[in-house]
Formats: structure tokens, C-alpha cells, sequence
């Protein structure tokens, strides 16, 4: 069974196609991370997940209910990208009043404030927190009653690695209850080891969906090693070699994967070689590739 | 009951919200030192006139409340839903089970509170202030009644106003110049263009058939008419000399009151159904 199904979800804005076709379902202890640049349909997709905007085509469905439906609504926890709570009230009011709106016990708000480690300042008024804690303060609304779908847009903006750490481990602690977690965020370094899956938005479309090595691996993406001639070796080692050269001394090859060691043993081989600098695809690699190119090398 | 208790939550964070922010206490001592002044002035009257203290304050209580009362309810209410757009926190209120309904009721519940709290002290700080000095007879209890009635319903009307202005305008700043205007074209300029047109009209059929109903169409000249109307012997003038030949009953001088609520509840909720967060 899944929490959120997403089918053909197609979204314009007058002329502007925001998203594109994009299908996608997220089951129940399962956490998905929606990569995209400024403007690849992100927030959008949280939007009209929540029935705030209405699709021009596609079916959207959270746990067999309608979006924007009161069941829906009951399930789903959501968590704006720059959140600004009224300056005057204190941590504690915020709180209290998102959990009244959810039918929660009032009782449930300081441990939430524990927590996510602002309780210490819960009765201050939020206009004197720091933005790490404001950012902590929406994620504990977010926590609020047992969500059965929680949205969290490009939560750990303006987070340090320590409170990113922390996040992430508090996310993982309500998937493993049983919520289904849809995040999205810039990079995949942040995501790495931290979500089941990723799914990449590219100018509206899905580029990619699947777990992380599954997505590096499918890109194919070739090893990249910079050889350094001897004075007057260079051409000799281009034709020795191939590659382009680069700088008058230096040669660039790119090699797949698999064939990089052997290559860069008879590289080192060589009489006429300097220096070897080898470069293995990263994850911002990766995400480029799905996301500038939709997947197309 | 959820629904109840949900409004109740949104009324009691608005309230909140308008205590932390001063305006509840700046609407309160504005509007009792005004009442104050008013009831001092009419105590300093006392035996050049026949009427009696607490009726001739009323008189002049309601020129001032007209002016005062929709522009507290109108400071008050303007950024209720425009500034919650603007922070994001309107998003995340509706993603809550909080319907649309609800949360336009809560909001309006607190600011009618507000208006009214301030109301009420003024009001009841100037009738203590006369009972003690002067003395209070049954027909100034009667007006005072009255008028204190109608101040509350006139606070609603330009609540309801302000924050139909606020959902509608979906910006601060845009709200906050939208509610000037309005209080400037209701309570100043409206009046100001039909004296005029009265006095470019001369005796023709306008000044006895159309004027008295656009002067009623106001809420905010409805308001005044209403409460001066049956006051006997409390100095009228200007476009108030109508109270002396209304055509109507006095007390359908309330009936545009009661619409005007109700076209700003109705076009405010539709407005926040149809609102994209």
C-alpha cells in the first residue's frame, strides 16, 4: 500500500507548464528526496499534494483520499520553505495553537520543543530566536499527532551540519514509525545515506527516481584523469594515449569506470609522464547529469 | 465541536496576537479618553440645556464614534490574513485540518472582541463618570444602551470590511492603503459628495427621494442616524439634519447595518475559498 500516489500529475500556470506528467508513489516508513533547482517544480508539487493548487491533469491521492480533503488533511504535516512566525508569540503559543488545529493534547507541545532542543527557549518570543531555531520550531509543527505524510520543503536551509545531523536522525525516527517522508533539497551529497530515494526534478519533468546507487550506477559516468607531460613529451603522449590536450603540457582522457586502474597503470608507466591526476565522478556529477541533461549524456 | 474548538484556537492567537502587538490597549484608551472628554464637556453643560448629561453625551459620542470606531476596526483587522500570506503561516495553517470557514470566523471573533473590549470600557468609564457627578435618568440609560449596541455592530461591519481587505488584497502594504481608503470613502468623502450633489440638486426630486436613501446605504451614516434620530433636543447639523425628516421607521436605519455584515462575511469567505496560499 502506498501513502502518497502521484499519477500524470500535470500543473500549469496560465501558459507555463510547472510540472510535467510527474508519477510517483511513496510508501508508508519510506523517505523520498525531491531534487531540483530554483524552479524545477518543487514547491509545486508539495502544493498541490496539500490541494492548494488543481492539477490540470493527473490523479493525486494520500492515503486513498483526495488532496485538500479533510482526511488528507489529517494525514499530512507540512513544513513551507521560509516559515515566519509572528515575532510576538512565544515558541510555546505557536505550538500550542498548531496542535489545537490538529486536535492534539496541548500536552504534547514541550516535548516536542525538547525534542527538537528549543525548549529552553519556548517561552521566549520567537521574533529573538536564531534562524536555526525557527527552523527547528517548524519542523517540531511538523511533528505535532502522528503524521501519516509529512512534507518537508528544503527543510535544513539555513541549518548547520550539527543541526542537519540532528534532522536528519529525527526524520528517520518518524519513518521508522511509520510516516512517509517526501524532502526536498539542492544537492545529493546532503541526501546521501540519508533517504531511500531520490527523485530529481528537471524544468517540471521527473528525470530520475530510484535509490541513490542505483541512479550513479545508471549514469555510467566516466572517470576523468589529467596526465602531465615532460617537457616536449606531450605530443608523444597523445599519441600514445589519445585524449585532448589541455594547457600545452597537460592531456585530459576520460575512461569508463571499470577500465580507469589499468589505464592509469600503463599511464604511470610511461618515461614521458609527470604527474597523474585522477577524478571520479561525485554525487554533484550525478545530479547534474539527471538534472541539466534529463539523463542524456 | 472540532470546528468550534478550532475557531476558539485562531480567535485566541489573534487575540493574542492584538494584546502583544498594543493595538487592544491603544483602541481601549483612545476610544475611554475620548469618552471621557465627551462626558466632561456635557457635565460642564449642565443647566444651559434641557437635556439631560448622559444624552447629550451620547450626541456627541456617536459624531466621534462614527469616525473612530471603523478606523480601530480597521487598523485592527487589516493584516489578520494579508500578513499571514506574506509569512508563509496561512500555507501552513490550511494544511492543518483548520477549514477556510473557520479560520475567517476566529479571526474576525478576535477582532470584534478587541473593538468591543475597547467600546466597552470607554463606555462604561463616561456613564460611571455622569452617574457620579450629574446623575443618570431612564431615556439617557435608554440612548446610551443604543448607542453602545450599535457602536459593537458597527465595529463587526468594519471588521468584516478589514478583513475582507486583507484576504482580498493578499499583501501588507496593498491592505493597509485599501483600508484607508475605505475608511476615508465611507466615514469623509462620502458624505462630503452628497452634501454636494444636495446642493447642485437644490429643491429638485433628488434631495427628498434619493438623497435620505443614499445617506442610509453608509453603515457608518446609518450608524449616526439611527442613535441621533431619537435623540430629542441633542444638537444635529450638516448632513445629520436628515435624522429630523427620515423617512423611515428609526430603527430601519439598522437594516443596512445588518447587510452590510452580512456582504462583508459572505464576500470574505468567498474570497479566502477561492484564495491559493
Amino acid at each position: 500500500m502506498t501513502m502518497l500516489d502521484v499519477r500524470d500529475l500535470t500543473v500549469r500556470f496560465g501558459g507555463f507548464t510547472a510540472l510535467d506528467g510527474l508519477s510517483l508513489s511513496v510508501a508508508p516508513g519510506e523517505t523520498l528526496a525531491l531534487l531540483g533547482h530554483n524552479g524545477a517544480g518543487k514547491s509545486t508539487f508539495f502544493r498541490s499534494v496539500l490541494g492548494f493548487l488543481k492539477p490540470a491533469a493527473g490523479q493525486l491521492s494520500i492515503g486513498g483520499h483526495l488532496p485538500g480533503s479533510a482526511a488528507a488533511r489529517g494525514l499530512v504535516s507540512y513544513l513551507p520553505e521560509n516559515v515566519v512566525f509572528h515575532r510576538a508569540l512565544t515558541g510555546l503559543e505557536v505550538l500550542s495553537f498548531f496542535a489545537r488545529l490538529r486536535g492534539e493534547p496541548v500536552s504534547v507541545v514541550m516535548p516536542l520543543l525538547e525534542k527538537v532542543g528549543v525548549a529552553h527557549a519556548a517561552r521566549r518570543p520567537v521574533g529573538t530566536w536564531s534562524k536555526g531555531m525557527r527552523q527547528r520550531l517548524g519542523l517540531a509543527q511538523a511533528l505535532i499527532g502522528a503524521p501519516g505524510l509529512l512534507l518537508l520543503d528544503e527543510p535544513t536551509s539555513g541549518l548547520d551540519p550539527v543541526s542537519r545531523r540532528d534532522f536528519y536522525a529525527l526524520i528517520a525516527e518518524v519513518a521508522g514509525r511509520g510516516a512517509a517522508v517526501v524532502l526536498s533539497s539542492h544537492g545529493l551529497e546532503e541526501v546521501e545515506n540519508r533517504t531511500d530515494r531520490v527523485a530529481i526534478l528537471s524544468a517540471g519533468r521527473l528525470v530520475a527516481q530510484g535509490p541513490l546507487a542505483a541512479l550513479a550506477e545508471a549514469a555510467a559516468l566516466r572517470a576523468q584523469i589529467r596526465v602531465t607531460a615532460r617537457a616536449g613529451q606531450a605530443d608523444a603522449l597523445q599519441t600514445r594515449f589519445g585524449g585532448t590536450r589541455f594547457n600545452g603540457t597537460a592531456l585530459e582522457l576520460s575512461c569508463d569506470m571499470k577500465l580507469k586502474f589499468d589505464l592509469v597503470r600503463r599511464i604511470a608507466a610511461d618515461e614521458g609522464v609527470a604527474d597523474i591526476e585522477v577524478r571520479l565522478p561525485s554525487l554533484n556529477d550525478v545530479y547534474r547529469f539527471y538534472s541539466d541533461n534529463g539523463g542524456r549524456s | 465541536m472540532t470546528p468550534l474548538l478550532r475557531i476558539a484556537a485562531v480567535t485566541g492567537q489573534e487575540f493574542r496576537i492584538a494584546r502583544r502587538n498594543r493595538w487592544a490597549v491603544l483602541a481601549t484608551v483612545l476610544m475611554t479618553v475620548f469618552a471621557l472628554a465627551l462626558a466632561l464637556f456635557a457635565i460642564g453643560q449642565v443647566g444651559q440645556t434641557r437635556t439631560d448629561t448622559l444624552t447629550l453625551t451620547a450626541a456627541s459620542l456617536a459624531t466621534l464614534a462614527v469616525y473612530l470606531i471603523p478606523l480601530l476596526a480597521l487598523l485592527i483587522s487589516y493584516d489578520a490574513l494579508a500578513g499571514e500570506i506574506d509569512r508563509g503561516t496561512l500555507a501552513l495553517a490550511l494544511a492543518t485540518p483548520l477549514g477556510r470557514a473557520e479560520l475567517f470566523l476566529g479571526k474576525l471573533v478576535a477582532q470584534c472582541l478587541v473593538v468591543g473590549l475597547a467600546i466597552l470600557t470607554a463606555f462604561a468609564a463616561s456613564v460611571l463618570l455622569v452617574a457620579a457627578t450629574t446623575g443618570v435618568t431612564g431615556p439617557g440609560l435608554l440612548a446610551w444602551l443604543r448607542l453602545g449596541l450599535t457602536s459593537l455592530a458597527l465595529g463587526a461591519v468594519f471588521a468584516a470590511l478589514g478583513l475582507l481587505i486583507s484576504v482580498g488584497a493578499r499583501r501588507t502594504g496593498t491592505a493597509a492603503a485599501l483600508a484607508v481608503g475605505v475608511w476615508l470613502v465611507f466615514v469623509v468623502l462620502y458624505d462630503v459628495a452628497l452634501l454636494g450633489a444636495v446642493i447642485a440638486a437644490g429643491d429638485s426630486g433628488f434631495t427628498t427621494d434619493i438623497f435620505p436613501w443614499l445617506v442610509l446605504a453608509n453603515p457608518a451614516d446609518a450608524f449616526r442616524l439611527y442613535n441621533l434620530v431619537q435623540l430629542d433636543g441633542a444638537p444635529v447639523a450638516g448632513i445629520d439634519g436628515l435624522a429630523r425628516t427620515l423617512p423611515v421607521p428609526p430603527a430601519a436605519a439598522l437594516v443596512p447595518l445588518a447587510l452590510w455584515a452580512v456582504a462583508a462575511l459572505a464576500g470574505g469567505l468567498a474570497l479566502i475559498r477561492r484564495l491559493v496560499p
